[in-house]
């Protein structure tokens, strides 16, 4: 059945289905393409990338928990400039879109680097992490004030051209809501909805952190009941697409995103259960729709009856 | 989409090897023969058994021991959540095995090679000495904590000259690092070869004696993994300058795909 989707208020963009890969977790991409077909892919989200080469924290810098798992990577990538040299060419871009995930610690930086992409034909979209401190303004979270949001989303958009923004959301916040419509205002395209939640592990044996860095960002199915939860208030608050993510790890939990209000989905931390885990599922979602004859995805997406 | 990198394998059987007090610890694992074309030494597989629900996410990774026309064989010690449930594996379970991953230990077939094992850190070396054309040029000193009928010794000791040495007390492991010490100066003598793999204050040790001694030295770096094929960048280790160039950006490598193995003077063992 023909999955593709359209995107109210982006009449030029459509993912051919609904299932992309979630940044740091699917690397560039070109690391999986022993395992499948790049281009069966609803799109790919690359690693974070920043303006100079980051070197990440310490290690161990990831540690499995129970249904999940917690990284302190620190954003560990070669720089905007060795992306789009080395990696984007080997990437299948003319078939299938793929997205820029972006961070930086203040607007001008994201501005900088919005304008690098925005010149190269082969991204899609540019997402933007909002989860750095504003080192400037006192250390809090970019993506915990709405007013700083909204003053990187401005900063991107203006360097973005005709490429779609996408801002990705913390569920480290007390109301997802208020951010999500302050970045909606200030001329976000789309939402991502979540990013990982704040945690930590301890080893009492050893009496010491399970990562190097002490606490870090948990993920995988542990978490989608929160990102459900998200994506649901998120969905219903704004009017552009939201993309869910957070602990998909089967083609039911694609569609419960769907249910929710999500237009899209993004596949993070089920990478790591089998790479070739992103691949199957688009076949799986496919067979799902058909056992359960949904043949109009756009009549069930936000269908909850709640 | 079947691929034959990831591929579900059938268990053959699961044998455990030695007892200690009253329970196993170490396993000999028999796959099915996957359909590989090839396979080097020093590579190691992602192994995750398909009844792992999701309360266990990653797959665990293993060197690959042996490979023949009917099977694959891996070799693990028990230590943790993941293996400690992988001993119950039973003839007929099915584990999902992706691989054969990363690089593999230099094989120069007319140099004397000097093979340095720290207990579990032996089984890639099963595979190298059953696979050398010229056994004869090899030499193992083995450094374990367990009896000696835990480890897949046998294997190696009937092709190759050994010495096993049984750490019980602090002054063994003095012992076996100055036992070390002298063979690596003798190899680095005679331009010779020093491979290495074991836990991570052992190859710190095999690090410090091979620059004293400036010996051609890899070690086989063992990291947590998540991916196994480089996407995640949890099981980087800090590299040296001349990495870089290899496309290595930021002082990291990670070990899943540049490595296990790195050239001693690459790597920097003395942080994380
Ligand atoms: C390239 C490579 C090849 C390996 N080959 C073998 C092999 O042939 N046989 C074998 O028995 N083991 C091998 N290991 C180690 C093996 O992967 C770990 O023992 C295993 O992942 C532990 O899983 P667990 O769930 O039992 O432990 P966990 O419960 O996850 O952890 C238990 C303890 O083991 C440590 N640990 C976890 N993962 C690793 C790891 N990958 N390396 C080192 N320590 C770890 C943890 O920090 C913790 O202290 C290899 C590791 C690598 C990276
Ligand atoms: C190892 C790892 C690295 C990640 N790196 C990034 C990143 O660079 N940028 C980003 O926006 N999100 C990053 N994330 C968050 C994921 O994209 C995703 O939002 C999160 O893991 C929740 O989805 P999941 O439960 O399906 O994994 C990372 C997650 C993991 C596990
Ligand atoms: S295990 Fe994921 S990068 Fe090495």
């Amino acid at each position: 059945m023909d999955m593709r989707l359209n995107l109210p208020g982006l009449p030029d963009f459509s993912f051919k289905n609904p299932i992309l890969t979630a940044s740091g977790t699917f690397g560039y991409g070109v690391e999986f393409a022993p395992y499948g077909d790049l281009t069966t892919l609803g799109g790919i989200v690359v690693k974070g990338l920043s303006l100079a080469p980051r070197a990440g924290n310490p290690m161990p810098r990831i540690a499995e928990t129970p249904c999940g798992m917690l990284n302190a990577v620190g954003l560990q990538n070669s720089g905007v400039e060795s992306f789009i040299t080395e990696k984007l060419p080997k990437l299948p871009w003319r078939e299938l879109p793929v997205i820029a995930n972006i961070y930086a610690c203040d607007p001008g930086e994201f501005a900088e680097l919005t304008g690098v992409l925005a010149r190269e034909q082969g991204i899609a979209a540019i997402e933007v992490n909002i989860s750095c401190p504003n080192v400037k303004e006192g250390g809090i979270l970019f993506g915990q004030d709405a007013r700083q949001a909204a003053r990187v989303t401005e900063a991107v958009k203006r360097m973005a051209g005709d490429k779609p923004v996408i801002i990705k959301l913390s569920p480290n916040v007390t109301d997802i809501t208020t951010i999500a419509k302050a970045v909606e205002d200030a001329g976000a395209d789309m939402l991502s909805c979540i990013n990982t939640l704040s945690g930590m592990g301890v080893d009492i044996r050893t009496r010491k952190p399970l990562l190097a860095n002490v606490i870090g960002g948990l993920s995988g199915p542990a978490i989608k009941p929160v990102a459900l939860r998200c994506v649901w208030q998120v969905s219903r608050a704004v009017n552009i697409p939201v993309i869910g993510i957070g602990g998909i790890a089967s083609a039911e939990d694609v569609l419960e995103f769907m249910l929710v209000g999500a237009h899209a989905v993004q596949v993070g931390t089920a990478n790591f259960l089998r790479p070739d885990f992103s691949f199957r599922l688009v076949q799986e979602f496919e067979q799902l729709l058909q056992k359960m004859n949904i043949t109009d995805l756009e009549e069930f997406r936000g269908s909850l009856k709640a | 989409m079947t691929n034959e990198q990831c591929t579900t394998l059938k268990v053959l059987d699961n044998v455990p090897f030695g007892q200690i007090a009253g329970e196993h610890l170490f396993f000999a694992l028999r796959l099915e023969r996957p359909t590989w074309k090839s396979w080097q030494p020093g590579q190691f597989v992602m192994v995750r058994p398909s009844g792992w629900a999701l309360d266990m996410l990653w797959a665990r990774p293993f060197s690959i021991c042996r490979v023949s026309n009917r099977d694959l064989v891996l070799f693990f010690q028990a230590v943790g959540r993941g293996t400690r449930r992988m001993a119950s594996l039973k003839s007929g379970d099915e584990v999902l095995v992706w691989g054969p991953l990363g690089n593999s230990f230099e094989m120069e077939p007319d140099t004397p090679t000097l093979l340095l094992a720290g207990g579990i850190g032996i089984a890639p070396f099963v595979g190298y000495v059953h696979t050398h054309p010229r056994p004869w040029n090899l030499h193992m000193e083995f450094g374990h904590r367990m009896p000696l009928n835990c480890y897949p010794y046998e294997s190696i000791n009937e092709k190759i000259m050994g010495d096993a040495h049984h750490e019980q007390k602090p002054e063994d492991l003095a012992a076996f690092i100055d036992c070390m010490d002298k063979r690596i100066e003798e190899f680095a003598g005679q331009n010779g070869l020093v491979l290495a793999c074991g836990p991570t204050p052992f190859l710190r040790t095999v690090q410090q004696l091979s620059q004293k001694h400036n010996a051609r030295c890899q070690l086989s770096l063992e990291t947590r993994m998540a991916c196994g094929v480089g996407a995640c960048l949890g099981c980087v280790t800090k590299v040296s300058d001349d990495m870089q160039v290899n496309g290595v950006a930021a002082g990291r490598a990670q070990v899943c795909n540049h490595g296990p193995v790195f050239w001693a003077h690459q790597v920097n063992l003395s942080e994380d």
